[in-house]
Parts: structure tokens; sequence; C-alpha cells
């Protein structure tokens, strides 16, 4: 016991990795045992950072849970975890998504072994960038994380899932060169890559003083956006989200899930924890810009949303929507930073996160569910489904509902925080948001109509189409997902206050 | 128990039904309608108890029930969520349960509970009738609607969102409680989702609420940000509202509270289908009738009204704002009364009408006339859920001689299809003449008459041009629904559908009775003091209750007889014109008021499609997807891949193999080979030469030493 309590932080980070290594031991053909295996195996991380969430004291200041490993000797870089309310946040998101991702593969049946190997790796690589308290380690994860998803997309995609993938791949590989380079930088300057020490060191350079020859202003301004632009590749922020909607629609389902589910919330994660700190100025002077490029995420990606005809593309496009939300929270907490409306604004951005992550990661699952029975996303061939599913017409309509931001339901209370907080702050921008707003009910509205309404498509209701329910395996996979949506719409505390404390004593 | 915590309870049941027959009753119709009327009991009578206990409380105004909890953390502080209970919330607690349990109990005979399965019912689609064996001759009777129980899950809900948006002591959960209105309305109207119309009217209501709850969402965070606060009670003190009114807001001569009031108005306008976003509630007549009720008379648009009529003293404190309001219901009052005039649906007329009703609320409010407009409200609301719920069991009837006829093509709702169902529907039709006089302000005996008669009374004290159109209205008012109870009902039957009609069963016909109770005695309570031989026989109780919700309480107009005569001439007018008119009319041809423009509602639809759906399908697929997406911004993207293949083709081409190939790679194994060959001469092989080549090295070496030391 003694062990455990003294390691919560790297059993939750490396035993799904562990797991997969016992795996490749397993035999490949008993893929009833490989599945139920990963899938057991997963929990473990789940009830452990549950252990972690229950112990954590949300009022205490710092980092939780510490550990340090040496690591890089030479260089000063060692495996640093920790955990406060914006990480433990993330890190729950992704212990629970990850269980609920594996249990929606369990009909995948090509390469079973490899296929949930690839998870649980996925799994480690997304929970260290949000353990490492350095930045090195931080970026090995960061790039770890997208090996086992490229070759999820590109083995397991459907039809164009080569471009896809690779497009994912090199996107964010291009985005990430910047970010190393500024890593290396700050970590050559200061000979340690220590989130907290780097944080105090770098904040205090004297603008005024010079640094390879240019101004440490300058230099800062040109770390600043090596950073954004990492970051703001894999929220994504507009204009750099057209490979999300690729990669969404052509990877498996359950690869879907965790790339709305979690794999978006590192680039914001990578916001908060490191470009404010970090950069608190240059965040101020070029926090209307990053408003102005999330606004116009909110706008378009509603549009966009609302143009297409595939029903995963659609879903796709949500999310590009509702990541703006929380971008432009950031965006107004970095130009206010310290005053209650950025509080308030941060809140809403957090907590969307994590919102986002259950109704993104639902919808996802249950545009999979309909494909994978009726093998067409295309939402003109539907129709009039509801009769025909009226148990899985219900979870549509309830997920898509909390997608939309109905209020007893969680996407309300974050956007409300986020309007909220970002209205003072940049009042026209929040004033054209709410276009975007008014679409997310638009395109909402139109799956749904394509989906469930209207006259019956006569195809899917008899002979060797005929359109089977939604199954207990799929119901319970969406299971913990609505009871979280409903519980979070209608008493936000347990969590927000978690969120809403840490933010105060970050920023 | 507490009354505080009886107030909390009152919205539960209905939510709880929902929750209960979506997860567990739902295969059980019985089981289904006990638990989600029981549930509308149980908050009927939660509201009746909080109602006499209010009653009882000295100025309950200013000692209101009250009681909030923790909510949301926002920074350094929390957001209280709470119940409140003050004169408003008490009156409209009472129509509220009032009405859902009337509406709830008439649901059960509705979707005919009891009759058999459809033959060829199908889910998602009205039911068809069912063919009986009788006596061993077969006759088809109504059949039970194969979603009953999802209607009931479905009302509770929307009942569960009105409650909350009434008891709520706040902005926040009163949105929560409007917007879950919106999502039960989107499912209610399009409840038949199997039939493209209705499928399509309920996107139409989702969405342009969903204008109006934009605007509202913005104008809370604004009120928000500028105050701190939500919550009714703390908003509506002195020093809030006149920091309130002396901040100007980012709008030329607003005041913040003017540009927040607006924003909060324009939800108002959309939840309550004003001018103009008024066009999704004639079509939210797809829904089955309970729903219309639900929708048009106790909940939804009500709550519309009861929000802005809430929001009063902040609206008041911008003149600008006061004007818009104004100018918005007298406007709608009229423009919607005149298109009423020309439908032949009866659900549609009195939708029309529920506009121009609602208008009349928001004219009154828009002058400052608060007492009027909650009197207008309620007797509104009990009036038209009767009529509503008459139409409904006037289109039962007609369904019954349908299904005897058998010809389908023949429209139940079409009231030139009717004619004469006095006589075969006496309850319904008795109490639709006492709804249709309410609403026609018939003198003296209905509410109608009180309420209108007190907002004619206030807009001719305070703003005459909002009189003169609001008479126009009234007068309209009274004279379509004379039309309309006259085709419908008086003369003889003009089909044979019509001719077999049938009187609904109890429990349809006893929520109308008990409905038309209210229609007539509620007006009772607001007789104006001052009114010629009747005031002050009963006190004027409601302006006295209701009044106390304000700071200041309202000043009781000077009686005026001016007002008092226009609407006795309207009512009076509009209803004898009406029948002269019509009672001789068998066919639209003979309809002289069935103009193009006013059948075709101005053709706001078509303007609408034209002028907004049409462009922003086209900009969000073309500009925002194709052009800007595809074509931009990924063929920027596109361009690194055949980029990074000329730079490698570039640096293979004209780098590697030129310069590393062929001058490094094969310069070097050339010189190489080169001098390995020169080299090659050398290597003879004969001792002489090597000794030879060796003495010449060795004295070279030397010589150079030898100068190299000297030196």
């Amino acid at each position: 016991m003694n062990f455990i309590s003294a390691h919560f932080l790297s059993l939750i980070l490396f035993v799904p990795s562990l797991v997969a290594v016992v795996m490749l031991f397993l035999p490949k053909d008993e893929t009833k045992l490989l599945r139920w295996f990963a899938f057991g195996a997963s929990l473990i991380p789940l009830l452990l950072s549950l252990s972690v969430w229950f112990q954590f004291k949300a009022f205490a200041p710092g980092f939780q849970f510490q550990e340090r490993y040496d690591w890089y000797e030479a260089i000063n870089s060692s495996v640093h975890l920790g955990v406060d309310g914006l990480s433990l946040t993330m890190v729950l998101l992704t212990t629970l998504l990850t269980p609920l991702a594996i249990l929606a593969s369990f009909s995948v049946a090509e390469k079973v072994k490899a296929y949930m190997m690839l998870f649980l790796f996925l799994e480690t690589g997304m929970l260290g960038v949000f353990m490492s308290l350095d930045l090195l380690v931080f970026f090995v994860f960061w790039e770890v994380g997208l090996v086992p998803m490229y070759f999820l997309i590109n083995q397991w995609g459907s039809a164009n899932r080569n471009y896809a993938s690779m497009k994912f791949l090199i996107y964010t590989m291009g985005g990430s060169l910047g970010l190393l380079l500024a890593i290396q930088l700050l970590g050559v300057l200061f000979g340690t890559f220590d989130l907290l020490a780097l944080t105090q060191r770098w904040t205090s350079l004297d603008p005024d003083s010079t640094l390879l020859g240019m101004s440490v202003s300058q230099v800062k301004a040109i770390a600043f956006w090596a950073f954004v632009i990492a970051f703001a590749i894999k929220v994504p922020v507009w204009p750099f989200h057209t490979w999300l909607p690729d990669a969404h629609t052509e990877a498996p389902t359950a690869g879907s899930m965790i790339l709305a589910g979690v794999l978006l919330k590192l680039g914001a994660y990578g916001f908060l924890r490191l470009i404010l700190p970090l950069y608190p100025f240059e965040a101020k002077i070029f926090a209307g810009a990053l408003a102005f490029l999330a606004t116009a995420a909110i706008v378009f990606g509603a549009f966009a949303s609302f143009a297409q005809t595939d029903f995963k593309r659609l879903v796709a496009y949500s999310s590009v929507n509702h990541m703006g939300f929380v971008v432009l929270g950031i965006a107004a907490a970095g130009l206010a930073s310290g005053t209650n409306d950025a509080t308030i604004a941060l809140d809403g951005a957090v907590l969307q996160m994590f919102n986002h992550g259950l109704s993104a990661a639902g919808m996802f699952f249950l545009v999979g569910v309909i494909y994978e029975r009726t093998h067409t996303r295309n939402l003109e061939e539907y129709g009039g489904l509801f009769p025909l599913v009226p148990v899985y017409g219900g979870i549509l309509i309830f997920t898509s509902f909390a997608s939309l931001g109905l209020p007893g339901l969680n996407g309300f209370i974050s956007e409300f925080l986020v309007v909220r907080g970002v209205w003072p702050i940049f009042t026209v921008y929040t004033a054209i948001s709410m276009l975007g707003l008014l679409f997310t009910g638009a395109y909402v509205l139109k799956a749904l109509k394509n989906v469930l309404h209207g006259p019956m498509n006569e195809h899917w209701a008899h002979g060797e189409h005929k359109l089977t329910e939604i199954n207990a395996r799929e119901i319970l996979v969406m299971t913990p997902l609505m009871v979280l949506i409903l519980w979070i719409g209608v008493y936000p505390a347990w969590i927000l206050d978690v969120i809403n404390k840490a933010m105060m004593m970050l920023y | 128990m507490a009354t505080e915590t009886l107030i909390w309870l009152i919205p539960l049941p209905p939510a709880l039904a929902f929750f209960l027959i979506v997860l567990f009753t739902n295969r059980n119709k019985a089981l289904s309608h006990t638990i989600a009327v029981g549930a509308a009991f149980l908050s009927w009578l939660g509201s009746m108890i909080v109602f006499v206990r209010a009653l009882r409380v000295e100025s309950l105004g200013e000692n209101p029930f009250e009681s909030s909890v923790n909510w949301l953390p926002t920074g350094d502080t929390w957001f209280r969520a709470g119940v409140l209970v003050d004169p408003l919330t008490a009156v409209t607690l009472f129509f509220v349960a009032w009405t859902v349990l009337m509406i709830f109990i008439y649901s059960v005979g509705y979707h005919n509970f009891g009759q058999p399965a459809g033959d060829h019912d199908h889910k998602g689609l009205p039911p068809h009738g069912a063919t009986v064996d009788e006596h061993g001759h077969k006759h088809v009777v109504p059949s039970v609607e194969p979603l009953y129980s999802r209607f009931f899950a479905f009302i509770g809900l929307f009942a569960f969102g009105m409650f909350t948006l009434v008891v709520s002591d706040n902005l926040l959960t009163l949105f929560v409680g409007w917007e879950i209105m919106g999502l039960c309305s989107y499912l209610l109207i399009g409840f038949w989702y199997g039939k493209k119309s209705a499928r399509d009217a309920a996107v139409k209501a989702f969405m342009t609420t969903r204008i109006g709850d934009v605007f509202m969402l913005l104008g809370i965070a604004y009120l928000y940000s500028v105050t701190g606060t939500l919550s009714f009670r703390e908003i509506f003190t002195e020093t809030t509202l006149r920091t309130l009114a002396s901040i100007p807001s980012m709008v030329n001569g607003l005041s913040s509270a003017g540009l927040i009031g607006l924003l909060l108005f324009i939800g108002t306008i959309g939840k309550s289908a004003q001018f103009p976003l008024h066009v999704w509630l004639p079509d939210a007549m797809e829904g089955p009738t309970p729903v219309s009720a639900m929708i048009h008379a106790a909940t939804m648009v009500s709550g519309g009204v009861y929000t802005a009529i809430r929001m009063f003293p902040l609206l008041s404190l911008d003149s600008t704002t006061m004007s818009i309001v104004a100018f918005i219901g007298a406007f709608t009052a009229l423009f919607a009364a005149t298109i009423a005039l020309a439908q032949n649906d009866i659900k549609r007329v009195l939708a029309y009408s529920t506009i121009s009703q609602l208008g009349f609320m928001i004219a009154a409010l828009g002058i400052g006339a608060y007492v009027a407009a909650v009197f207008h409200l309620i007797t509104h609301a009990f009036f038209k859920a009767l009529l509503f719920l008459g139409s409904g069991s006037v289109i039962h009837g007609m369904e019954h001689g349908v299904l005897h006829t058998g010809k389908h093509d023949v429209d139940p709702q079409d009231m030139f299809n009717m004619g004469g169902l006095k006589n075969k529907m006496p309850i319904t039709f008795w109490t639709f003449l006492i709804g249709g006089f309410a609403l026609s302000g018939f003198p003296i005996v209905t509410a109608g008459f009180w309420s209108k008669d007190e907002i004619l009374a206030d807009a001719f004290a305070h703003n005459l041009p909002v009189f003169v159109t609001l008479a126009v209205a009234a007068f309209l008012t009274a004279f379509y629904t004379m039309r309309q109870i006259t085709l419908t009902f008086l003369g003889e039957p003009r089909t044979k559908e019509a001719a077999h009609a049938h009187e609904t069963p109890w429990t349809m016909t006893t929520p109308l009775v008990v409905l038309s109770v209210l229609a007539i005695g509620y007006g009772w309570i607001g007789i104006p003091e001052h009114f010629p031989l009747l005031g002050g026989l009963v006190p004027n109780w409601l302006h006295d209750f209701v009044g106390g919700t304000l700071a200041e309480h309202p000043e009781a107009l000077e009686f005026n007889v001016v007002p008092l005569l226009t609407s006795l001439v309207v009512a009076l007018g509009g209803l004898g014109l009406g029948y002269l008119m019509y009672r001789n009319v068998n066919s639209p041809a003979e309809d002289k008021l069935q103009l193009g423009f006013l059948k075709n509602k101005y053709y706001f639809d078509e303007i609408y499609d034209v002028v907004f759906i049409k462009p922003v399908t086209w900009f969000a697929d073309k500009v925002v997807y194709q052009i800007m997406d595809k074509g931009f911004i990924d063929g920027i993207l596109h361009l690194f891949g055949p980029g990074t293949q000329g730079i490698g083709d570039g640096i293979r081409n004209y780098f590697d193999l030129p310069v590393i190939n062929k001058f490094f790679g094969d310069g070097s194994a050339n010189a190489t080979y080169f001098s390995g060959e020169k080299l090659r001469l050398a290597q003879t092989g004969r001792i002489q030469q090597y000794l030879m080549l060796a003495l010449i090295l060795f004295l070279a070496i030397g010589a150079a030493l030898y100068f190299l030391i000297k030196v």
C-alpha cells in the first residue's frame, strides 16, 4: 500500500504501457481475452486517479503527489511529475475516456492485439503531457502520443486514411518543431528543464538585456510564437484546424473519441500550463489576436459544421466550434490575468475542456454506432430512423443537446462562464461568438433531423439492411458519459470548485 | 413543511416523472400517464399551498419566501441559485399549476387512452384509427397514440421547465428553465416526427427562439458583469438600479440598463413570438393539441412575457427601451390580428390570436402598465388554454366523423368543413364560447374583459398611439373570434364528417369546464375600484397584491369613460359584425377576407427564406467550407507537399547528383582512381629503382633539415 501511495502518478502513467508490454506475450488470436484484458487493465489508472482525486487538496497551492526521478542528468532533465487542479481534471478525463474507448473498440476485429496495445501506449503519452513538470519530458510525451494515433488512423481508419493520418502527423510534428527549439533555448539558458524553476527565472529576465544578439523581449516574442503555433495546431485554433476534420473522420470510432476527447485538450493545456505562466507579458500583447482567432473558430467552425453532409465530419467540425470557447477564455485571461473576470473565463475554459471531452467522445461514439450498422455516414442516406432505434435515438438526442449547450447539461455551464468572463474583456468578440452559438443549434438540429426524424427511409427497415438497436455494451459506454453530462449540468460545483481554486492560485 | 422547502420541491415531480417514464415505464401506458398526471397533481398541490401561504403574508413583496444555495464557484465568491416567491411568482404559479394539471388530464383523452391500437399506425405519425368488430358489423374508431408514454414524459419535462422558470430567484436558473422548455417544444412540436412538416416546424421553432436566446444570454452576461449578481432581489435594489442607469453602454445614447434590458427583451421576442420572430408559432401547430395549449397558453410563451415582467424594474430605467417594447408589443398585437382574419385552420387562428394577445401584454409593459400586463397574462393563460383544448376537442370530434365516413382527405382542422357542431358537441361548444368571449373581451362577465380593459385604460392615460392600435386590434380580435365560433359551431354541418362529429370523453371535457370557470371568475379579482356600479363591491385584490412586487406600489388609475366605452364598442361590435358576416358563409370563396397577403402571412416565411436562410446556407457551404477551408487553407497546406517534394527534387537534381555524387562522391573516387593510375607507374617492382628513390628522398629530407636547423 505504501508503494502505491508513494507512486500514484507514476503508476497511473506507466501502468498502461506496462500492460501493453505484457499483452505482447498474449496469444494474438484470443481476441476476447485481449479485449477484456486491455479493458480491465485500463480501469487501473482510472481507479488510481479517482483515488488521487479524492485525496487531492483543492485549496493547497502548488503541485501535489510530486515524484522526481533522474532521467538525463547531463542536461539536468528529470522525470518530474505532479498535478494541480488543472492537470488533475485532465488526468481524470483521460483515464475515464480510455476505458470507454477500449470498450467501444470491442467491435474491432482485425489485429486486435496491436490495436489495444497502441491504445494503452497512447494513454501513457497523453497522461505524460498532463503530469510532466519538466519541459523536455513534456515534449517527449507530447510527441510519443502522436505515434500510436498515427497508426490507429493509418491502420484501422476508413477510406481516406492515408491522407488523413499523414496530414495529422506532419502537421502536428511540423508545429512542434518550434516548440522543441524554444524548449532547448530555455534549457540551455538556465541549465534546467524543470518547469517551476524555469518559470521563475524566465519571467524575471531583464527585458532590456540582450540574448543571442537580440533583445530579451524579441527573443521572448519569437519563443512565444513557437509555443503558440504548436499548441494552436493541436487545439486547433482557426486557421490551423483543417487537419482535424480529416483525422477525425477517417479515424476508427474509438480513435475519434480520444482525439476529440483528449488530444485536443493537450493543446489547450499547453496554453494554460506553459504559455500563460511563461509569457504573461506577450500573452497580454497578443491576446487580441488570439481572441480574434478563437472567435473565428467559433463562428466558422459552426458554419462549416452546418455545411457538412457527412455525419462524422459534422461532429468533427463541431469540435472546432467548441474548442474556440476554450481559447477565447484563455485569450481573455491572457489580457486581464488576475481579475475576477479572467478567473471566471478560465473556469469556463477548463470546464469546457472537460465537458467537450465528454460530449464529443459521446457524439463520435454514437456516429460510430450507426456507421457500423449502415456503413454510411451520409446524412442524406438516413432519415426517420427513430422508430427503428428508439433507445439509440434518445441517447443521441441527449448527447446532441449536451453538445448544443442546453442548460441543465454540462456544456451550458462552461459556455456561460466563458461568455460571462470574456464579455467585459472582449465585448465585441463575445457578441460575434454568439453567432457561432446560434449555429451550433443549427448543425446539431440538422444532424438530428436527418438521422432520426422525417419520413422513414424504408431501406433500413427490412431485410438484411434492417437497422439493429444499440446493444448493451454500447449503452454501457454511453452511461458514464451521460451521467456526468447531466451531473455537471445540474451540480457542477464538485469539479468546478477544484478548477476554480486552481485558476485562482495559478493566474 | 417549511414553505421554502416546498417551493424547492414544486418543479421536481414532473422532472422525476420524465425520468421514470423514459427509463422504466415507457411500455406501460396506464402507468406512464398515472405517473405524469400524479406528478402534475403534486406540483399543483404544492403550488396551491404556497399560493395560500403567500396570501397570508403581510406585504409579501418586501418579505417574499426565498431560499438559495451555493451553485457555481466564481473566483472567490459563489454564484447562488435559489427560489423566490413574491406576489408575481405567486399569481403566476397559480395559473401555471392549474393549466398544467388540466392539460395533463386532457392529454389522456386526447391521445385516445383505452382505445385499441391502430390498424396501420406508425410510431412518429398521428394515429389513423382502428377497425373493431361490434355486434357483427365493422366500424372504425379512434386508435391510441403509438408513442403515448413518450408524450407524457415530454410534457413532464416541459412542466419542470416552466415551474423552474417561475420559482427561480435569479436569471440564470430562469434561463435554464426557459431553455428546457425550448427543448421540449422542439420535441413536442416534432412529436409526430415522421411528418416532414412537423419535423421542419420543430427545427424552425427551436432556431427562431434560439436567436432570441443568444441575445438574452449576452444580456445575462452583461448584467452579471456590471452588477456581479443575477439575483432579482439583489438587482432590483435602488443602488444597483441607479448604477445600471448611470453607466453608459457601448451603444450611443443607451444606458447599460437600457442595453441589458433590450438584450433580455429580444429573448422575450423570440420566446413569446413577437414580431419579427413570430414566424415559428403558427407552424408549431403541427404538434398535438395539448402541446399547443402548453406552449401557447400556460407555459412557454407566457414564460417569455413573465420574464419581461420580472425584469420590469430594469426595463423601465431607460425610456428608449420602453418605447421599443411598447412599439413591438402594439405592432405585433395589430399585425397578428390581421393575419388571424384570413386563417381557416382552427388552431392557426388561435395561434395568431396568441401572438396578438401577447403583444397586448408586451405593449402594456412598455407603457408601464405593470399590473395590467400581469392581469392579462393570467386571464389569457386560462382562456387561451381553454380555447386550444376546445379546438382540440373539436378536431377530435371531427376526426370521429372522418373515421366514420372513411374520407381521409377531409381536413378535420379546416373550419369550412365544420359548422353546426353546437348540437353535436354541447360541452365543447359552451366552453369554447366562454373562452372565445373572454378572448374578445365580452363585457363584465368574462375575465378577458377586465384585463383588456385595464390595458386600454392604461394606454389611454399614457400613450395614445398605443391605445388606438390596441383598440383596433381588440376589435379585430372580437371579429375573428366570432368568425371562428360561427364557422365552427353555428349553422348547419357543411360536411358529412361534421354531421357525424361526436362529443369527446370526460377526460377532455372536464378540463374544459374547469378552465371556463377560471376564464370567467378570475376577472373579478381585478375590478378597478372606481368602475361604475361594480367598482368597490369586490376589492381590487390583484392590483394591491401584484403591485406589491414593485418597490414603489403603482398608483391605481383614475376612472375614465373613454377607454371603457372603447372596449365595450370594440368587443360587442367585433362580435356582432363577425356573426353577421359569417353566419351565411359556407365556403372560402364566399369569405371576403381571404386576401392573398393575409392568407400568406405577409409572406414573412418566404422573405426570411430568401433573405436569411438561403444566403446563410450558401455562405456556410460555399464560402466557409468549400472556398475557405477546402480551397484556401488546405490549398496552402497542399502546397507544402509538392513544395517539399520540389525542394527535395531540387536538392537531388541540382545539388546531390551534380555536386555530391558527381563532384565529391564520384569525384573523389575518380581522383583516387586517377592518382592510383598515375602512381602505378612508380610501382615497378625493381629493388634498384626503389633504393634509388629512397636515396633521393633521403637526400632531399636531409637537405631540408640542414637548411631548417641552420636557420
